[in-house]
């Protein structure tokens, strides 16, 4: 297919790109633009990151999982690139060096171009900007110092001006819908075809996975598969709403929600990956899964212009087997307005950019001194995401107090015999799970339960 | 004086601009090769049969190659010829090179390499350190070990004793750049090779055994490598003998380097010990004997381990004069990657083990942990009191820094408040705890191999004034050629713009050692500045002769020369040498002098002298979870009379964080079958960004090296990684605020671990 994009201000126009062509590779092995590195080609090191401009923003994007299909219409920026038409170096370039934030230099273009985007969109929130970018050489100090040293620097005119005129998309042709509508119909007539979403999952298909995929139908250009909805008793997400986007959406109802995404892979996968890409995966370890079954979410399936809904947890049917249809697709997922007592506990080694041994979460409607409902679901606990039945009905109708905790933390290893794996042991997840409910009434009763909490 | 300013890393600009040069970076003829390796599939066995014809047939494969088609010699190992390159039939690990493949791309390479059909006779594998023993699976013929009086004796003796035995796990290098290396034919068979490599001379030679020719024929280059921390010491020849055999026989550029999974499954990590021990002491706490037994992890090949496990055992004392020690170490040979050098070579896993004791003894008497350590320290050479002040090997410890660095951490860090207000707190929390915790370090510095004590350098001086730098160290990121720029730049008193630092080259300067044990700036500092005093003295000679004036009067500074009242700019001064047809190219050469070792009996000084540092860490924990953070760090760090400080303190907050990484979340899980189960960084947790401490204080101990190195410097690679300990322990001191037991904490001290450990401290389980 034959795609139009911006490079470092310049415009390019590839006929016949190979849809599942990287544009790591593309930038290194056929542009010759050295400057972006590999450092692990799956999306966990950051040393690719590039900025992409399109419609919703400027964003840092790990190009090791970007096929060139997806850069239509849009505007990139990498390292060779931040620095201005004259040489003149961007701000942050100019603070790395000062603040001595480099050391070996391998994972500074990548540190540099998350840097630039957050620094373009006034973010501060520096650890969960960097969060994405591994460093093994400096202990990350003098990186932090430098972009703190350039909050208040003014963004310079190149980069302000990046996606004013970005470049009209070429014809990409069907498998490039640009509504639900032909994706309905490209995919109904093509059932066999890869959905690529985010492509944070299907990127790693192709590089570590060494697959060839064909045919291949691109999502990014569904404008309406992105929309959010909230009204006064819904919240409707389309399934192309980015994990950045959604965590902006449910952080003012749910706030644990928030803080999970904040902590859920890294800001450049996050401004990539989908709920309805993590949803429709069925990983038993996606995040989004279980917080949406806690909240009573309904899942939205079309296919051509038939469209159903079921109960998220009813979707994942058994490892790698979910209740979608050849040629159906994930449209949306709701979920109810309602009393914010949800709580989700993401465990991992890492505390950033790491996949959860364990994620639970956590419903408990409590009146007048006693549980009338219980939704609790866990990630990483089972082949699917899934609810804690047994534990539910112990609290069901019970008074919520230490007591029934306790005794409802006994029935965990009726609803889960989890597996020992590298992340985790099998007496860890479920141990710790059951703990996670005594965390929870802590938390609701407004105790401080996590490490994070704590400041020196 | 360019020496001592906070001048930033030479190439810091080339780094935040992308155009810093490595060996993927480097443009090829578009002819190129690239290659991969087919890896084994299992950890032991025999190959009864390798059916590559999918491999051959796959898109873009050149060529493939067994070991039967190598010209000379199958093997890559630094040490005893016990590594082949490509598997001779017999496989040792579960990701050994089997078969080499050479494509037109890398993808192709790596498409190709995954289609190979091998079959195999497989044999039970050695995958644990229990398991090599039970076998008497090992290097060496038995135990090496190192004694200073009767331990047993004096432990039996002592009124209180505490024992145990703790897992130490090993480490992934995870320099961000992966293994890659270069290769392009030249005539007669010669070969040009650009690695990313601490060792060219290294690589040169293995090269040349490959290639079956002499040194002579290859030529190595290394201008940097995007880290390096010891996996690049010999990790490297594979791929670089792999180019050269494949350019010879093709006539082709090749290239290789490694994925990233690949990288992880192929090559070498850190040594994971089990460390047992026994430690009698007084009411007061000190030391009267101690014994360790440290089974070594070695992995499938001899690799580098045997001195790495002797820096371990020279490292068991760590800043402890102990009466009575005795330390036996076993090198146990597994069927897992072969274990290599990293940052600290052995140092850390010693030290370890002495840090577990004291904090042990400590717990056990209920005093306070810094006390019962000041209490065990070495004398200071200003007010020694032992009638011994020597190591366990026997080396009198005559530089004695931390003190006075003690005190003066304790001081600037708070440390006795906010002990108080810690426990004040945990008094008043059940689920969440907070933790504190000092660890002193001192590190000795030489290679124990002691003829690597060598460097040379190669310094010309242009007509223009220029000067053109080289020396055998190599850049992995640890500011080493801005370092020796500086050295050479206040020798010939000039400003840095006049310094060029080039690519170390095998053929400018030969027979160097890896750049490693941190002796990079103490080694090539040194030989640089007597490359350049030779050239002072040439200039000068000549000049003053011109000048009627004595040569010992000419001074160079503020980038001129001094003779007699004259001033003349150096680019003057050079052009008038040149006219005057003065040589302005020198070698230089240096050994360190004072070393005597003797590895089998465990004596003499291995040490120049040693390094110096000490950590204070805080930290929270969870009883639910185990989670836990790092909140808050000071650190004070001795690298003598600074050569950069900016540098220095760089070194200083990376490596602590890189220590506290392997004692905490980087956890390597090999499954029963001997895969590496954490083999991307989606599963190995390096440190992200969040994860260093909210509170990070890094100061540098105002001193200067006892011994006369290049400007009374100290070397600062490996030391301060050791501060990391002090995480681990804060770690212990806040598991141990949940009961009555000793934590008894393993490494890495991951989310799971504490929580074992906190069960096990207040519950019992
Ligand atoms: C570095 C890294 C860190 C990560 N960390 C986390 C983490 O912390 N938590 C977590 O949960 N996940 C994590 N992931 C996994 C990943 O981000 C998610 O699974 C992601 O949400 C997938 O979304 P996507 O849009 O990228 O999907 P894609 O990769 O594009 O697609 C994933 C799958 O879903 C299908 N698909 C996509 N959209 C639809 C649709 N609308 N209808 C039907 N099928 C569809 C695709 O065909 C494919 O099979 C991480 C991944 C990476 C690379
Ligand atoms: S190369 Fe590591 S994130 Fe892309
Ligand atoms: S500077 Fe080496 S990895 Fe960051």
């Amino acid at each position: 297919m034959t795609i139009t994009f911006h490079l470092n201000g310049e415009e390019v126009t590839l006929p016949q790109v190979a849809s599942t062509a990287t544009l790591l590779d593309w930038l290194r092995e056929e542009r010759g633009l050295k400057g972006t590195k590999e450092g692990c080609n799956e999306g966990d090191c950051g040393a690719c990151t590039v900025m992409v401009t399109d419609d919703g923003g400027s964003k840092s994007l790990n190009s090791c999982l970007l096929f060139l299909p997806q850069l239509n219409g849009k505007s990139v920026r990498t390292v060779e690139g931040a620095a201005g038409p004259d040489g003149e170096l961007h701000p942050v370039q100019d603070a790395m060096i000062e603040h001595h934030g480099s050391q070996c230099g391998f994972c500074t273009p990548g540190f540099v171009m998350s840097m630039v985007a957050a620094h373009k969109n006034g973010a501060t929130d520096h650890d969960d900007q960097l969060a994405g970018n591994l460093c093994r050489c400096t202990g990350y100090a003098p990186i932090i110092r430098a972009a703190e040293a350039v909050e208040e620097q003014p963004v310079p005119v190149w980069i302000e001006n990046e996606g004013g005129d970005l470049p009209a998309p070429a014809d990409a042709g069907a498998f490039s819908p640009r509504s639900g509508n032909e994706l309905a119909k490209v995919y109904a007539d093509n059932p066999d075809a890869v959905l690529v979403a985010g492509a944070t999952d299907v990127a790693l298909w192709v590089t570590k996975g060494l697959r060839q995929l064909d045919p291949v139908i691109f999502l990014d250009g569904c404008a309406d598969l992105k929309e959010i909805e909230i009204t006064d008793d819904r919240v409707r997400l389309g399934a192309m709403v980015d994990m950045n986007r959604m965590r902006d959406a449910v952080a003012p109802l749910h706030a644990s929600y928030g803080e999970m995404i904040r902590r859920y892979a890294s800001q450049p996968v996050r401004n990539a990956a989908t709920v309805g890409g993590n949803i429709a995966n069925g990983s038993p370890i996606g995040d989004n899964p279980p917080a949406l079954i806690a909240l009573g979410a309904t899942l939205h399936l079309r296919k051509g212009d038939t469209r159903r809904e079921l109960p998220i947890e009813d979707f994942f049917i058994a490892y790698g087997k979910q209740d979608r249809e050849p040629g159906e697709f994930v449209e949306a997922v709701s979920f109810p307005r309602q009393t914010d007592v949800f709580r989700s506990y993401k465990i991992s080694k890492r505390f950033d950019q790491d996949i959860s041994a364990v994620c639970g979460c956590f419903n408990v409607i409590v009146e007048n001194g006693a549980v009338t409902d219980a939704r609790i679901a866990f990630g990483g606990m089972a082949a699917t995401p899934k609810r804690a039945a047994h534990v539910e009905a112990a609290l069901l109708g019970k008074a919520w107090d230490l007591a029934s905790v306790k005794t409802a933390m006994g029935e965990f290893a009726k609803d889960f015999s989890p597996l020992t794996d590298m992340r985790a042991s099998a007496e860890y997840r479920l141990q710790t799970a059951a703990a996670l409910l005594e965390r929870y009434y802590a938390d609701v009763n407004g105790e401080e339960v996590s490490v994070l909490e704590i400041s020196a | 004086m360019s020496v001592a300013k906070p001048l930033p890393h030479d190439a810091a600009k080339l780094h935040v601009t992308g155009t810093a040069r490595y060996i993927d970076d480097i443009p090829v003829p578009a002819d190129c090769l690239h290659l991969a390796f087919g890896l084994s599939t299992i950890a032991k066995g025999r190959i009864t049969a390798m059916d590559l014809d999918a491999v051959r047939n796959s898109p873009g494969v050149v060529d493939v190659l067994t070991a039967d088609d190598l010209p000379a010699e199958n093997d890559v190992s630094p040490s005893i010829h016990d590594e082949p390159l490509l598997s001779d039939g017999s496989v040792h690990y579960l990701g050994q090179p089997l078969f080499l493949v050479a494509a037109t791309s890398h993808r192709a390479a790596r498409v190709a390499a995954s289609k190979g059909d091998v079959t195999y006779d497989e044999e039970e594998a050695l995958l644990t350190v229990e398991a090599a023993l039970q076998a008497n699976s090992r290097f060496e013929d038995g135990p090496r070990i190192y004694s200073k009086g009767d331990a047993a004796a004096a432990i039996d003796g002592a009124a209180r004793m505490v024992e145990g035995s703790f897992d130490l796990g090993g480490q992934e290098h995870f320099y961000l750049e992966s293994q890659a290396a270069m290769a392009m034919p030249q005539e007669s068979g010669d070969v040009l090779v650009a690695s990313s490599t601490q060792h060219p001379t290294e690589i040169q030679h293995k090269v040349a055994d490959g290639l079956g020719v002499p040194m002579h024929s290859v030529r190595v280059e290394t201008r940097r490598m995007g880290g390096g921390f010891g996996g690049k010491e010999s990790q490297g020849n594979a791929l670089a003998v792999s180019c050269a055999i494949v350019a010879v026989k093709t006539g082709r550029a090749a290239k290789m380097r490694y994925d990233r999974d690949d990288d992880m499954v192929i090559t070498g990590k850190r040594h994971a010990f089990k460390i047992s021990y026994r430690a009698g002491f007084d009411e007061e706490g000190h030391l009267q004997g101690v014994e360790f037994l440290h089974l070594v992890n070695c992995g499938w090949a001899q690799d580098l381990s045997l001195p790495v496990a002797d820096r371990a055992m020279l490292h068991a004392d760590n800043a402890y004069a102990i009466p009575a020690i005795r330390i036996e170490s076993h090198r146990l040979k597994t069927n897992l990657q072969s274990f290599t050098a990293y940052r600290g070579f052995g140092g850390p896993q010693g030290m370890v083990g002495i840090e577990r004791v004291m904090d042990h003894v400590a717990h056990d008497l209920g005093i306070d942990p810094v006390e019962l350590r000041k209490r065990n320290y070495y004398d200071a050479p200003d007010n020694r009191v032992r009638a011994d002040n020597t190591t366990p090997y026997g080396q009198e410890v005559i530089d004695f820094e931390l003190h006075g660095m003690t005190d003066k951490l304790l001081d600037t860090s708070n440390y006795a408040t906010r002990k108080a207000e810690i426990a004040e707190w945990n008094a008043k929390n059940d689920r969440l705890k907070r933790g504190i915790a000092f660890s002193p370090v001192k590190f000795g510095i030489s290679f124990t191999l002691t003829h690597l004590n060598q460097a040379g350098a190669l310094v010309h001086i242009y007509q223009d004034g220029s000067v053109h730098l080289n020396h055998g160290g190599t850049e992995m990121g640890q500011g080493l050629f801005q370092k020796v720029a500086q050295v050479a730049a206040s020798r010939f008193g000039i400003g840095m713009h006049l310094v060029k630092i080039t690519a170390t080259d095998t053929a400018k300067v030969p027979n160097t050692s890896a750049t490693a044990a941190s002796s990079g700036a103490d080694l090539n500092g040194m030989a640089v500045k007597v490359a350049c005093d030779t050239l002072r003295d040439r200039m000068a000679a000549y000049l003053s002769e011109q000048h009627q004036c004595d040569a010992a009067s000419v001074r160079f500074e503020g980038g001129n020369v001094h003779v007699g009242e004259n001033v003349i700019p150096f680019e003057k001064a050079a052009a008038q040498c040149y006219q005057g047809r003065i040589s302005l190219s020198a070698t230089g050469f240096y050994k360190t002098p004072k070393l005597k070792w003797d590895r089998i009996k465990g004596e003499g000084r291995p040490f120049f002298y040693f390094s110096y540092g000490a950590a204070i860490t805080e930290v929270v924990t969870d009883k639910l979870t185990g989670e836990y953070r790092i909140l808050r760090t000071d650190i004070l760090h001795d690298a003598g009379a600074t050569l950069n400080p900016v540098l220095d303190i760089g070194q200083v907050e990376g490596a602590y964080v890189q220590g506290a990484g392997w004692l905490t979340t980087e956890e390597l899980v090999w499954n029963d079958k001997g895969r590496l189960a954490t083999h991307a960084p989606s599963t190995y947790k390096i440190p992200a960004c969040s994860d260093r401490p909210d509170v990070f204080n890094v100061d540098l101990w105002d001193g200067k090296n006892r011994e006369d190195t290049i400007y009374r410097s100290k070397a600062v690679g490996e030391p301060p990684f050791n501060l990391g300990i002090s995480a681990w322990l804060a770690l212990s001191d806040a598991v141990g605020a949940y009961g009555d037991a000793y934590p008894a904490i393993n490494a890495p001290a991951t989310s799971e671990e504490v929580w074992r450990s906190i069960r096990r401290v207040s519950d019992g389980v």
